[in-house]
């Protein structure tokens, strides 16, 4: 294999990996009976904490953990808002999404003393699985783990009990409780979970595909990331495709971009692509299965 | 005698309504009882308060003497307390093992153990006699089947006292009395059962010890065995039941009112859901449509009221003439879904008694003067009996029973020549019952025609002329209203007589 070819399959992982973690945070929700729409904010707030706290200590990892924190945290509104004050969850993704947007605008001012785009050499990316000491090189290590995690997130939703539960909650609240389940601390916590996948999408999209915070960098993959999840039928395996798509899409338009297509073009192209592929994907799985109705 | 459970002065408001007012009820262990009530009587609130669901306004519950504080359903489940809904809490994707274990999962090694799941569900199962596929998923099965997987659950968790809220609204008579003989067998491990019906013969079946609620209050206590339907009725209603006038003959004269010919129906999925159906009502005759639940009863009602085509093939005749696609004015429609086809919600009662006769009332091309279509409803309340505050309010506030009456009211003054009445007692109390039978016959009386699809084979028998029956979409029998319901359960369970 030669070196080009790799380093595309890496360039399409790579980009595949913060649309994943993502979805598979919405996922979780939607299985849970959360409607959350709101993964570009949690998503762009990801991206913002794990510059800051990387920039203050010099350390990706920390990084990452200070996505993590920030972004549960974050999600707690989120998570009042859905779950215990049951607003609709349109009007709570628009309100959260425009929070991210103008609070990191807003931060990035104070914090880094200027808009657009902030990158340091005090700001630390995440290494290479190559520079961890592994025979893999371009890859970072988060990308790997979000595989790892649809894998796991899987097998926790289909065998476990707390799986069983949330299963259980999604389907028919009313029946949950019934059954002596509570079905609100199940709703606050995937939507805190959801939270902490957000913010390891947001440091691999910071810290790992490139190393720099810039204002609406998450740029509609959260958007990207719930048509996935719609388009999965909530199987966390299916949600794979769908990103890979996105990735393969991101990393031609790169390449495209390397060899004379206009920028902005190429910048459009991998939205474009998974969108059109994912409608068409949709409308031939809707002719398999014909809707059935009885009147 | 070892008490399970007391409710102890219960009272407990929503808004102006007292739906408990002091209540106290006991029920011991390995005892069968019933609290009965007409609708609105309070039984389902007093029943979830003893579930957690609700919280009593004063009053407090026992549990094995001791006194116990129910702020959820898991609180009641943590002290032995296990409910059948009416509306089940069964979640449609899951199998039956899953949903019998929800909440009480065997755990091994961090997992869910399914074969251990599996064996409880067999174990519980042959123990009771509650036949369910561990595996099946619930969404899949028969209501019958549901409502064992509500029992298992409860059995599962444990209960010592056993809540079941009228559980056999979506049985078939043969079901009923296999439910009945497992609460026998369940009581007899000690368990406590509550049977919340508003049926006497399944309490006198079926049960050891009864209250009766009748407004919020406990309006009598007796043992089974030492009272009767006539009892029971007077505690409930507050008077006897005026005996029914000896059955009348219906005297069908003339041609058909309505005429169906070789009906077949087919579903979405091409699947006949009637199959060559033809009958005839004449008018002055009422002809009865019994069937087990979807059994083809929607399709053919659909099909007679216009409300579908007819399908590729099959005609219906109204007086001869083919039925007008889109609601036919000519028939007269009394729904099942009370407030859903029946009504439309945003109305006031006095709108909705309207639709249908607003030409009659009408001046000019716009005008309907306000005045007068609140004086025809307060005049229609009146000869219906609907009690209401006022005409004004909207039709979804009425209870069953006078929503029940408002339709009547709408349907019966159209005049039509045919009536196409559905489940016309199912939710209403003995009193609305007995009110609607009256009106039914009446209409019959004054020569229309009336289809009556109802599930209660006992009102089927008191009402109709004819019972028709339907099985897996097809016309199988026809019997005289003095068939037994045995013979007339063989016919809708396909073992034709």
């Amino acid at each position: 294999m030669n070196l080009l070819e790799f380093s595309f399959l890496s360039g399409v992982l790579t980009a595949t990996a913060p649309v994943l973690l993502a979805a598979l945070g919405g996922l979780i929700c939607q299985v849970a009976g959360v409607f959350n729409i709101a993964l570009e904010g949690q998503l762009l707030w990801g991206a913002f904490t794990a510059v800051v706290v990387s920039d203050l200590t010099g350390s990706a990892w920390a990084g990452v953990l200070g996505a993590v924190a920030a972004t549960v945290l974050f999600s707690g509104l989120l998570s009042a808002a859905s779950v215990a004050w049951r607003a609709d969850p349109i009007v709570v993704a628009v309100g959260v999404t425009l929070l991210a947007l103008g609070l990191t605008a807003f931060l990035m001012r104070q914090i880094f003393g200027s808009g657009g785009t902030y990158t340091s050499p005090d700001l630390a990316g995440l290494p290479t699985l190559a520079e961890l000491g592994l025979d893999v090189p371009v890859l970072g290590p988060l990308v790997p783990l979000a595989a790892v995690l649809v894998a796991a997130t899987a097998w926790r939703l289909g065998r476990t009990r707390s799986g069983l539960r949330v299963r259980g909650v999604g389907q028919h609240r009313e029946a949950a409780e019934a059954a002596g389940l509570r079905a609100g601390a199940y709703r606050h916590g995937v939507v805190l979970v959801a939270g902490a996948l957000c913010g390891l999408a947001g440091a691999q999209l910071a810290l790992g595909n490139v190393t720099l915070f810039s204002e609406c960098m998450s740029a509609g993959r959260g958007w990207i990331a719930v048509v996935a999840v719609m388009l999965s039928g909530v199987l966390p395996g299916r949600l794979l495709p769908a990103c890979l798509l996105f990735g393969v899409a991101e990393a031609v338009g790169f390449r495209l971009q390397g060899a004379g297509l206009p920028q902005q073009a190429a910048d459009a192209a991998p939205y474009v692509i998974t969108l059109v592929a994912l409608v068409l994907a949709a409308v031939a799985a809707r002719r398999r299965a014909p809707e059935k109705g009885s009147t | 005698m070892e008490l399970a459970a007391e409710l102890v002065g219960v009272t407990k408001r929503f808004g102006p309504v007292l739906a408990n007012d002091g209540v106290d009820l006991a029920v011991a262990r390995g005892e069968v009882h019933a609290v009965v009530g007409e609708n609105g009587a309070g039984k389902s609130t007093l029943m979830s308060v003893l579930y957690g669901l609700h919280r009593p306004d004063s009053g407090h519950v026992l549990r094995a003497g001791q006194r116990i504080r129910l702020r959820s359903p898991a609180d009641a489940i943590r002290h032995g307390l296990g409910m059948v809904h009416q509306r089940f809490r069964l979640f449609p994707d899951l199998t039956v093992a899953e949903n019998v274990v929800i909440g009480a999962e065997p755990v091994t090694a961090g997992r869910l153990d399914r074969a251990a799941a599996h064996r409880a569900v067999t174990d519980l199962s042959d123990r009771y006699g509650l036949r369910a596929d561990p595996s099946a998923r619930v969404g899949t099965l028969p209501v019958g089947v549901r409502q064992r997987v509500e029992i298992l659950r409860a059995l599962h968790r444990r209960a010592e006292v056993l809540i079941l809220d009228e559980p056999t609204a979506v049985l078939t008579p043969g079901e009923a009395d296999r439910l009945f003989e497992v609460l026998r067998t369940v009581a007899a491990t000690g368990v406590a059962i509550l049977l919340v019906t508003h049926k006497l013969t399944e309490v006198l079946a079926a049960s050891d010890r009864v209250t009766v609620l009748r407004q919020g209050r406990v309006t009598g206590r007796f043992t089974t065995a030492g009272t009767d339907a006539d009892e029971l009725v007077h505690a409930m209603i507050g008077r006897s039941l005026t005996p029914p006038a000896p059955r009348r003959l219906a005297r069908p004269d003339g041609a058909p009112a309505l005429g169906v010919q070789d009906l077949t129906v087919r579903d979405g999925d091409d699947v006949p859901r009637l199959t060559a159906v033809s009958f005839a009502v004449r008018p002055g005759e009422i002809v009865g449509i019994a069937g087990v639940a979807g059994s083809g009863q929607r399709e053919l009602i659909d099909a007679v009221t216009g409300l579908r085509p007819p399908g590729e093939s099959g005609r219906i005749l109204l007086d001869g003439l083919p039925v007008r696609q889109g609601r036919d004015p000519r028939v007269a429609y009394v729904p099942e879904d009370r407030h859903g086809r029946a009504t439309a919600p945003e109305l006031s009662l006095a709108e909705d008694l309207l639709m249908g006769a607003q030409h009659r009332l009408a001046r000019g091309r716009f005008g309907l003067p306000s005045a007068a279509v609140r004086a025809r409803a307060r005049d229609l309340s009146e000869r219906f009996a609907i009690s209401a505050a006022s005409v004004d309010i909207p039709i979804s506030a009425l209870s069953g029973g006078n929503a029940q009456k408002a339709v009547l009211a709408r349907e019966l003054t159209r005049e039509s020549r045919v009536i196409v009445v559905e489940e016309p007692s199912q939710g209403v109390d003995v009193g609305v019952r007995e009110r609607v039978h009256a009106l039914l016959i009446e209409a019959r009386d004054r020569g229309t025609a009336v289809l009556l699809q109802s599930s209660e084979l006992a009102e089927l028998r008191e009402l109709a002329d004819r019972i028709l029956v339907l099985f897996e979409g097809r016309l199988v029998a026809e019997f005289t209203p003095d068939a037994t319901e045995a013979r007339l359960g063989q016919a809708m369970t396909g073992v034709l007589p």
